[in-house]
């Protein structure tokens, strides 16, 4: 029974989750102060990307060097309702037309534009955050996955739409804030989101989605979903000829992405308190694969920590060698993806994992074990370490 | 065109990739619960035929019939779904999958999105696995990784993919390409196995092997059908063995 569950625990990467959960909830809020903690916040909105990316690039082997464009599109969502909120009439009475958002006073705009409006009401945005990243990557992935665009192909479009979208909002400022982005957001339905507290809440509310977010995307993989994704990155056209619509599951996984990239963008303005276009283009697009592929891009937890890793990576060099934290990234980057392609994850699963169990047959065969029921004999070839490529459900799984 | 009794009529069927015409006006009825073996010199449209039937190429002209439902013209998920399966030349197999998994996904249902995200491996599922399993010589097996199979349990799991899905016509392409003697001979058995409630279209060139499994044989030539009977009526045509079969 306690095994039973043991193992049901383990087949579904719990203990990683766990851990993960550990750090996020209990171990960083005790030992970083406030600022280190608000940053950690922001890290992990980069998080949702990167399991989005996992999801994504990992099991449906479809690379998207554009998350950053849904990451944006979720932030400007949220950014809205807040720059609205904080335009009320009485604190924006120096304007010549008061009650509307400064940049767009600033750029001779006399009303709110029709397409702002609705962003007034907080169930609107929210539900915005969500659905106007899934709707565009509907719209992209199903022109292009019907057309059989994939692979390199595919990259290049997405990182071409990231460049039109930044150069659509820096030229447009009037509506967007142009370069600037959105800035000054004071209060979410009257609650200053500036101060500690409220950033504390807003760090939990971050970690406990994404958390959720990991289950979520867990349970997908252990899905015949999931299976059909790693099947379709080995043999396209065999699944395609077993009767599936290919185009429709990438379609659906790039949604999938896109919502998570949004959600993480939306999370992203309620901490750091703004959202411009240097979170939309080409750099941070590649930045955040770059997450994925240090955690480990068949690993969610591992993602998560890669998003984590890279980003106090970026910060400390850039504290530290302010000339050259670019080229330490770089390198951080290269030296990962050439030792370990498998990312840090990768590493756990062909070096710690195999030593854990070989540990673990170690103590049940020693002589003072409990007599537990024999542990059933192992076939050899589940005594090899699992390819890295094939997921710990699939390889523990037996009939 | 009319409506006939026969499981898949091909009528008329052209291709031309740049003019050249892999399969001219080429005309073919296949009978319910018959199998066809296609034979012919390489470069013969074998390959293309399926490739067309299944929908993987695009027909100049012509019209595919299964069933009497037109199949030209239809996405591959579709042709599949109405009932055609297709083996590829070279084991097409998830090679980083188990051998169950390759068996399960393989299974038709929850073929869409929604559908496949609710899809529970219940026992009907675990049955069909196990059944097929065993009719293909891999039911201890199951929990390998596909990619350590041998070559010729490759072939296997692949057609127990298509009987997963338990298609009214099948189609192989050279289903016993480097398999040993005895592989060979497993082979035969299995497709005399599976062709008894269901029709059959295999691409061969070993003759030992197409005389004991055919019904009837179809030999193709240039893109069109040169000669269609029984094998030993078809083996003493003389315009056969002058193109393919040799003196």
């Amino acid at each position: 029974m306690n095994n039973a569950f043991l193992t049901w625990f383990r087949t579904r990467g719990l203990f990683s989750w766990l851990a993960l959960a550990v750090v996020l909830l209990v171990l960083f809020p005790l030992l970083l102060d406030s600022f280190r903690l608000g940053l950690v916040g922001k890290y992990m909105t980069y998080g949702f990307v990167a399991i989005g990316l996992v999801m994504l690039w990992g099991y449906g082997g479809v690379l998207s060097l554009g998350q950053g464009v849904f990451f944006g599109l979720g932030g400007y969502a949220m950014a809205m309702f807040l720059k609205l909120e904080a335009s009320d009439p009485e604190s924006t009475k120096i304007q010549s037309t008061p009650g509307i958002p400064d940049f767009m006073d600033w750029n001779q705009l006399t009303a709110l534009p029709a397409w702002w409006e609705p962003f007034q009401y907080l169930p609107v945005a929210l539900l915005g955050v969500i659905v106007v990243p899934t709707l565009l990557a509907f719209v992209i992935g199903y022109a292009l996955f019907k057309r059989r665009v994939g692979g390199v192909y595919f990259a290049i479009i997405t990182q071409a739409i990231a460049l039109i979208l930044t150069v659509l909002i820096i030229g447009q400022q009037g509506y967007t804030g142009g370069v600037n982005g959105i800035t000054d957001l004071k209060t979410l339905l009257g609650w200053d989101i500036r101060t500690d507290s409220a950033k504390l809440v807003l760090y939990y509310v971050c970690a406990i989605l994404l958390l959720l977010a990991i289950l979520g995307c867990g349970w997908i993989q252990r899905s015949k979903l999931g299976t059909l994704l790693l099947a379709m990155r080995d043999k396209e056209d065999r699944v395609r000829f077993s009767g599936y619509d290919v185009a429709m599951f990438k379609t659906f996984v790039f949604c999938l992405s896109a919502m998570l990239a949004g959600i993480g963008g939306a999370l992203f303005t309620l901490q750091v308190g703004f959202m411009s276009p240097s979170f939309v283009g080409i750099v941070p697009s590649i930045e955040m694969v770059i997450f994925a592929a240090v955690g480990g891009r068949m690993s969610l937890v591992g993602a998560v920590f890669g998003a984590l890793l890279v980003n106090f990576g970026k910060t400390y060099f850039s504290e530290s060698f302010p000339d050259l934290w670019l080229f330490l990234m770089a390198a951080l980057f290269i030296g990962v993806v050439l030792a370990f392609p498998n990312g840090l994850a990768g590493l756990i699963d062909s070096h710690i994992k195999p030593w854990l169990a070989r540990w673990r047959t170690a103590k049940a065969a020693a002589p003072m074990a409990p007599a537990d029921p024999a542990p059933p004999p192992v076939p050899a070839a589940a005594a090899q370490p699992p390819e890295p490529s094939l997921p710990a459900h699939l390889a523990q799984e037996k009939t | 065109m009319s409506n006939t009794d026969f499981v898949l009529a091909v009528e008329d069927l052209t291709v031309s990739f740049d003019g050249f015409k892999a399969i001219d006006n080429l005309t073919l009825y296949l009978d319910r619960g018959e199998l066809r073996v296609i034979i012919g010199p390489n470069g013969a449209g074998k390959t293309t035929l399926l490739d067309l039937i299944c929908g993987k190429t695009r027909a100049t002209g012509g019209s595919i019939k299964f069933k009497n439902e037109e199949m030209l013209g239809k996405p591959e998920y579709r042709i599949v779904r109405a009932g055609i399966g297709r083996k590829f030349q070279t084991p097409s197999i998830y090679e980083n999958l188990p051998v169950f998994k390759n068996l399960e996904v393989s299974f038709p249902h929850g073929r869409g999105v929604f559908g496949a995200l609710a899809f529970k491996c219940t026992q009907e599922v675990n049955d069909r696995v196990q059944a097929v399993a065993g009719e293909i010589g891999l039911a201890g097996k199951l929990d390998w990784e596909a990619g350590l199979l041998s070559h010729g349990e490759k072939q296997w799991l692949e057609i127990g993919m298509l009987l997963m899905q338990d298609p009214e016509l099948l189609m192989l392409d050279e289903p016993i390409a480097g398999m040993s003697a005895r592989e060979r001979e497993l082979t035969a058995e299995l497709l005399q196995r599976i062709c008894q409630n269901r029709s059959v279209i295999v691409i061969e060139h070993d003759m030992e092997f197409v005389k004991r499994i055919a019904h009837k044989v179809t030999v193709m030539h240039q893109g069109k059908v040169l000669a269609e009977g029984p094998m030993d009526k078809v083996q003493s045509d003389p315009r056969v063995i002058d193109v393919y079969l040799g003196h």
